[in-house]
């Protein structure tokens, strides 16, 4: 064979090799960014359900709310172990709760301005990260799966033995009570 | 959750020039700073004289040909140093990148760093050709960026439809504090109430035309009915055309003043929004809540939105001068109608006031971040950068594996 075949050869090896380095790195880096948002999400739920205990213990903003809230709280944080599903029940019935009590804007309102406003702004922030932390989570796990899905990265395994990256579904939305836009 | 946060804002556009982008940031900047937390921000300039203490310069920006039109951007490899070392020397708790897509110094910083970073879209580009050009790098900006932030509905749209994925939704705050008390002008309020608007006359679609075709209507049961007039315009131009009746209410206080624009909500009964389209969000209208004037606008998507779909304020069918003065004579004959509007829209403008959207934006920056993490500059875009990550001679202090996880995220086994 003359030279310039393995001139071309070698090329092309040069280009593939880059190829497959740069994917890795790219998959490299989305793990890492769904690992970051699993444990981001992990702070914002246990953070919602230690504020919402709080808020129930004070009694905020009646007794039988109080009640409802405390029930859910409890659940929650007894399934933060168990499996997605499980949990993500759990979290949902939560949210679920906490937005059928604080469903009105003027009287959250009127609490605000007493002595346990601090706490209430506390709550709305909690909720309102476990929406963004489930959000951004769901974007890496969507943007890694992508790359995933690709026949050369998972021919030439870039992956490596990382476990696919799972999105988590549940009931997010904050309570209207908070201010909606 | 309260301690302070160490935050890097860039700014892709020239901080000397004024652009919303720029004041989005500088009025972030404050509420942050008020907030307690640390801000630089980075940003090209023409000249270092005048910045504020927590603007770093890029350097001078270039006028270079880009899409179709000459922008200024800041590029070459002083700027491209100066980047680094800013990320290297800022030791920030997260980095926020405004417009990540726009060649120069966001899109730079971007590719620089890793870490929590953040990025606002504020553009609504349509077709964006700068998009499919540089994909490549348009899609390795996207993969870094943790959090993404839409100010408005269209700009997430745009987003979600070029690049895929999601965006929170947190829109350009508003001061209302500045908007709560002033005096109104001499002789107002009057006999009769007054209506006001807001814009460029010789633009058709901020909607003069509109209103003063419903004019006519409204006087007819409002005899003593008054229009303020504020913005860029001619006059005689636009009063030789009306019937005299109609020209002898106006009364045009041509560009007017920060001061003076809360003055004419202060001294209105009725803030009138007849734009025809083109908004993508509408400012103006929460401004005249956060002053408590009702406001009449059109059923615009973004107004609508704004005006919490007719509750906050009220909303007549766009581009129709009859149902506008429908709307207006219903207003302004009933009192109580116009008392609740102004306590409800009062209510609602207060959720889009700095105060509330920067905790917002606080909420995403502590989401994208795992305890004890910091932004660190990314070696893999230079030559060689990728090797010697891998072999460890640069090892990456806080990569998330290595941060506390005393539980098992949901769902990362499933």
């Amino acid at each position: 064979m003359s030279w310039w075949v393995w001139l071309l050869l070698g090329v092309v090896l040069v280009i593939s090799v880059w190829y497959l380095s740069s994917q890795a790195g790219r998959l490299d880096r989305l793990h890492r960014r769904v690992d970051a948002g699993h444990v981001s999400l992990e702070a914002a739920l246990m953070r919602r359900a230690a504020v919402a205990a709080e808020v129930a213990g004070e009694m905020l903003p009646d007794p039988s709310s109080a009640a409802l809230i405390a029930e859910a709280t409890k659940n929650a944080r007894r399934t933060a172990d168990a499996d997605a599903v499980t949990r993500s029940v759990a979290e949902s019935e939560l949210t679920l709760v906490l937005a059928g009590v604080f469903d009105d804007q003027e009287s959250v309102q009127e609490l605000s301005i007493g002595p346990d406003g601090e706490l209430l702004e506390e709550l709305a922030s909690a909720c309102r990260r476990v929406e963004m932390s489930r959000r951004f989570l769901n974007d890496a796990v969507r943007a890694c799966s992508d790359v995933r899905q690709q026949p050369l990265v998972r021919y030439f395994r870039l992956a490596g033995r990382t476990p696919w990256p799972g999105a988590f579904d549940m009931a997010d939305g904050p309570p209207e009570g908070f201010g909606v836009r | 959750m309260t301690d302070p946060l160490k935050i890097g804002i860039v700014c892709p556009y020239a901080w000397d020039i004024p652009g919303g982008v720029q004041f989005h940031i500088r009025d972030l900047t404050a509420a942050l700073t008020k907030e307690g937390h640390q801000v630089s921000v980075l940003a090209p300039a023409d000249s270092d004289d005048g910045l504020p203490d927590y603007v770093t310069s890029t350097g001078r920006p270039l006028a270079v040909k880009y899409n179709g039109s000459v922008a200024r951007l800041n590029v070459g490899m002083r700027s491209t140093k100066r980047i680094r070392d800013w990320i290297r020397e800022g030791e920030f708790d997260v980095m926020h990148v405004h417009e990540p897509i726009a060649p120069g110094v966001a899109n730079v910083a971007v590719w620089s760093a890793q870490g929590p970073i953040v990025a606002t879209w504020h553009s609504s580009i349509e077709k964006s050709r700068a998009l499919n050009a540089s994909f490549y790098l348009a899609q390795t900006i996207m993969e870094k960026v943790r959090g993404r932030i839409a100010v408005s509905e269209l700009a997430r749209r745009t987003l979600v439809t070029h690049l895929g994925g999601d965006a929170v939704l947190i829109p350009n705050g508003v001061n209302c504090g500045a908007f709560t008390d002033a005096e109104p002008f001499d002789g107002f309020p009057g006999a009769g109430k007054t209506l006001f608007f807001l814009g460029r006359a010789s633009e058709p679609r901020k909607g003069l035309p509109i209103l003063l075709a419903a004019l006519p209507a409204i006087i007819e049961q409002n005899p003593d009915i008054r229009v303020l007039l504020a913005g860029p315009s001619h006059p005689d131009e636009i009063k030789k055309k009306l019937p005299r009746d109609v020209a002898d209410r106006l009364t045009f206080l041509g560009l007017v003043s920060e001061a003076d624009k809360v003055r004419a909500f202060h001294s209105a009964d009725i803030y009138v929004a007849p734009n025809t389209g083109g908004e993508s969000f509408g400012i103006v209208l929460l401004e005249a809540m956060a002053s408590g004037t009702p406001v009449l606008a059109s059923d615009l998507e973004a107004f609508s939105r704004v005006l919490d779909g007719g509750k906050a304020g009220a909303l007549f069918e766009n581009e129709n001068p009859r149902d506008l003065a429908r709307v207006a004579n219903e207003l302004l004959a009933d009192a109580s109608l116009c008392a609740g509007l102004r306590e409800r829209g009062r209510q609602r403008a207060w959720l889009y006031d700095w105060g509330r959207v920067t905790k917002e934006i606080v909420d995403v920056y502590r989401s994208v971040r795992t305890p004890g993490e910091r932004v660190t500059e990314d070696f893999r875009g230079q030559l060689g950068g990728r090797f010697a990550r891998r072999s460890g001679w640069r090892s990456d202090p806080n990569s998330p594996a290595d941060a506390p996880t005393d539980v098992v995220p949901p769902g990362a086994h499933s």
